[in-house]
């Protein structure tokens, strides 16, 4: 099994489509870090200046840990994106490079062959996230320091600095996991069709739709919310709470676990019977 | 000698309502090169999808080297390699590794085999190139590399020469020879050229619409049957003549250098010494059989009786 990962994660990183999320990222997170850093410091003051009529605010806080608290928003729309240009073509990838039929043809179980990419097509999202976690904090600390982290949520909320690695470890950790839900979604589009665009698509127009209806202040789209699983990729934000509230996260992890299962376990049954016909 | 090493049982496949394939029987004996002959559409790639599980029959069962292909897959296509329809492969990696991964699949990893086979489909050269520099010709060979590479006992081969030159065709032929003779493995290829199967194949089946027509022996099953025969010769009225009065054949066309008849194709070289022996130079004797033709007159046999 082992070797049929190893394999899988050869074919995704011998492709050129996997290095596009790096490289947005590697060219996007230091580019926005650079302009932060010579001109975004009127973020801060802007925000502080009503604040300092009451309160004295010392110490750096247009720091590191800010800007990339600011930078994992992108962790809505912009990395579900990256991921599914792979997810999306681990499976529609081989139907439409004719590849299934040198594959599919040796004496290995489809299981095995399933579940090995669907591995890989983790490894690759896991790898990504903290690729994200790598560049924005590494150069963000690098570039702008550290401090305590100002955080805009519900009012106003100052993280002490000494916390500040475990949380943001906690929060790159949680944003993986939810950021698994997503390639899962793109690994089941895959499994139904021969291109990979139509899986891209396909998941972020579930996470977009989604998102909208799940933001709508009516009573009917209020309901709908708790059975949507974009309500639930914000995990990663409940650690930048004044006193993490571990029930929560734990109840957020289950419900994106149920719903990793019920992505995969359609995408198990189809592949298992699917007639090869590419 | 006569060890069964492929059987079909009464398999069926259905796409939307039609029958692709119809209750086919086929049987694939030790040490046979199978041709399995159709014309385009008539189910031969959606059998060896089948043949593969690559495709779920709707009925019917395969039994390769006696062990069923639906409840037991992993020991039945443990000696098996093969190539549906044309060679495709990871573009973006190199031949070897392509081979590499496959291997994998099949057990383990044997760099020396590996090699080996790339040597014999001439390819060992171009081994660390990426697939996509290769030419189409280049992708079938190293599509026939992939299916020996873990030393099967049986190879199945869809439509190998398609789309390939006509040198290339006779490479491939060759090779086809050479690994049944020398290697002693078991060929199974289709093809909608009868005249490449009477080529190589010891045996061969026919199927139309899914339907086998008829399975045999190839010298058996072309020699029952009137075959069209050019004759590239000097004197065409002596030829004719004797064709007529010698071997009652009435329907001969002449053409511009030689003529053309129906005969079968044991009397051929009788046929050919009665002209040396009438001091006729004879150029060349070619079958101008095609797949339809058979299947015409073995179509028209079958409605005699």
């Amino acid at each position: 099994m082992i070797n049929l990962i190893y394999y899988e994660l050869l074919k995704i990183f011998k492709k050129w489509r996997t290095y596009i999320g790096f490289i947005a990222i590697g060219i996007l997170i230091p580019l926005i870090e650079f302009v932060l850093y010579f001109s975004g410091q009127g973020i801060i003051e802007n925000t502080t200046k009503r604040l300092e009529q009451d309160f004295i605010l010392v110490g750096n806080l247009f720091n590191g840990w800010f800007v990339t608290h600011l930078i994992m928003n992108s962790l809505w729309i912009h990395i579900p994106f990256l991921i599914c240009l792979v997810a999306g073509d681990v499976l529609a990838g081989e139907a439409s490079a004719g590849t299934y039929r040198i594959l599919l043809i040796r004496p290995v179980s489809r299981d095995k062959i399933l579940i090995s990419k669907y591995i890989a097509t983790l490894i690759y999202t896991l790898s990504l996230v903290f690729f994200l976690a790598f560049i924005s904090l590494g150069l963000g600390l690098l570039l702008l320091g550290t401090g305590d982290l100002l955080i805009f949520k519900d009012g106003l909320l100052i993280l002490p600095q000494d916390e500040l690695w475990f949380r943001f470890f906690l929060s790159f950790l949680f944003a993986s996991y939810a950021m698994c839900v997503v390639s899962t979604l793109a690994f089941l589009f895959s499994s139904l069709v021969e291109n990979s665009i139509g899986p891209i698509i396909g998941t972020m127009a579930v996470i977009i739709f989604f998102f909208i209806i799940g933001n709508l202040p009516y009573d009917f789209f209020i309901t709908l919310k708790p059975y949507l699983f974009t309500t639930y990729l914000d995990v990663w934000t409940l650690v930048f709470d004044e006193k993490i509230d571990w029930s929560m996260i734990v109840k957020h992890i289950l419900i994106l676990s149920i719903y990793m299962l019920s992505l995969f376990l359609p995408t198990y049954l189809l592949f298992r019977k699917k007639d090869i016909l590419s | 000698m006569n060890e069964l090493v492929l059987k079909t049982n009464n398999l069926t496949k259905t796409f939307k309502k039609k029958k692709a394939v119809d209750s086919l029987n086929l049987e694939v004996l030790k040490g046979d090169v199978f041709g399995f002959l159709g014309p385009n559409g008539a189910g031969k790639s959606t059998t060896i999808r089948m043949l593969f599980g690559l495709i779920f029959p709707d009925c019917g069962d395969i039994e390769i080297f006696g062990k069923s292909l639906k409840n037991n897959r992993r020991n039945a296509l443990k000696d098996v390699g093969g190539i549906v329809e044309k060679s495709d492969f990871y573009l973006y990696l190199t031949g070897y590794k392509n081979l590499e991964l496959l291997s994998s699949l099949s057990g383990k990893v044997d760099k020396k085999r590996i090699f080996e086979v790339l040597e014999i489909v001439g390819l060992k050269e171009r081994a660390h190139d990426k697939v996509k520099t290769y030419s189409h010709g280049m992708k079938q060979r190293l599509g026939i590399a992939q299916a020996l590479v873990s030393n099967p006992k049986l190879i199945i081969l869809d439509e190998p020469t398609n789309g390939l030159d006509p040198q290339g065709m006779k490479e491939i032929r060759d090779l086809i020879k050479e690994l049944s003779s020398s290697q002693n493995i078991t060929v199974f290829i289709s093809s909608h050229l009868l005249n490449e199967i009477e080529q190589i194949a010891t045996r061969m089946a026919i199927i139309n619409q899914g339907k086998l027509i008829t399975q045999g022996y190839v010298k058996d099953l072309l020699n029952s049957e009137e075959t069209k025969f050019f004759f590239k010769i000097d004197d065409k009225e002596k030829a004719t003549n004797i064709l007529t009065e010698k071997y009652s054949i009435t329907d001969i066309t002449i053409l511009e250098d030689g003529l053309e008849c129906k005969l079968k194709n044991d009397i051929i070289p009788y046929v050919n010494k009665s002209f040396v022996e009438s001091n006729i130079k004879v150029y060349a004797i070619t079958p101008k059989r095609t797949l339809e033709e058979y299947f015409l007159s073995v179509t028209e046999n079958n409605e005699k009786y």
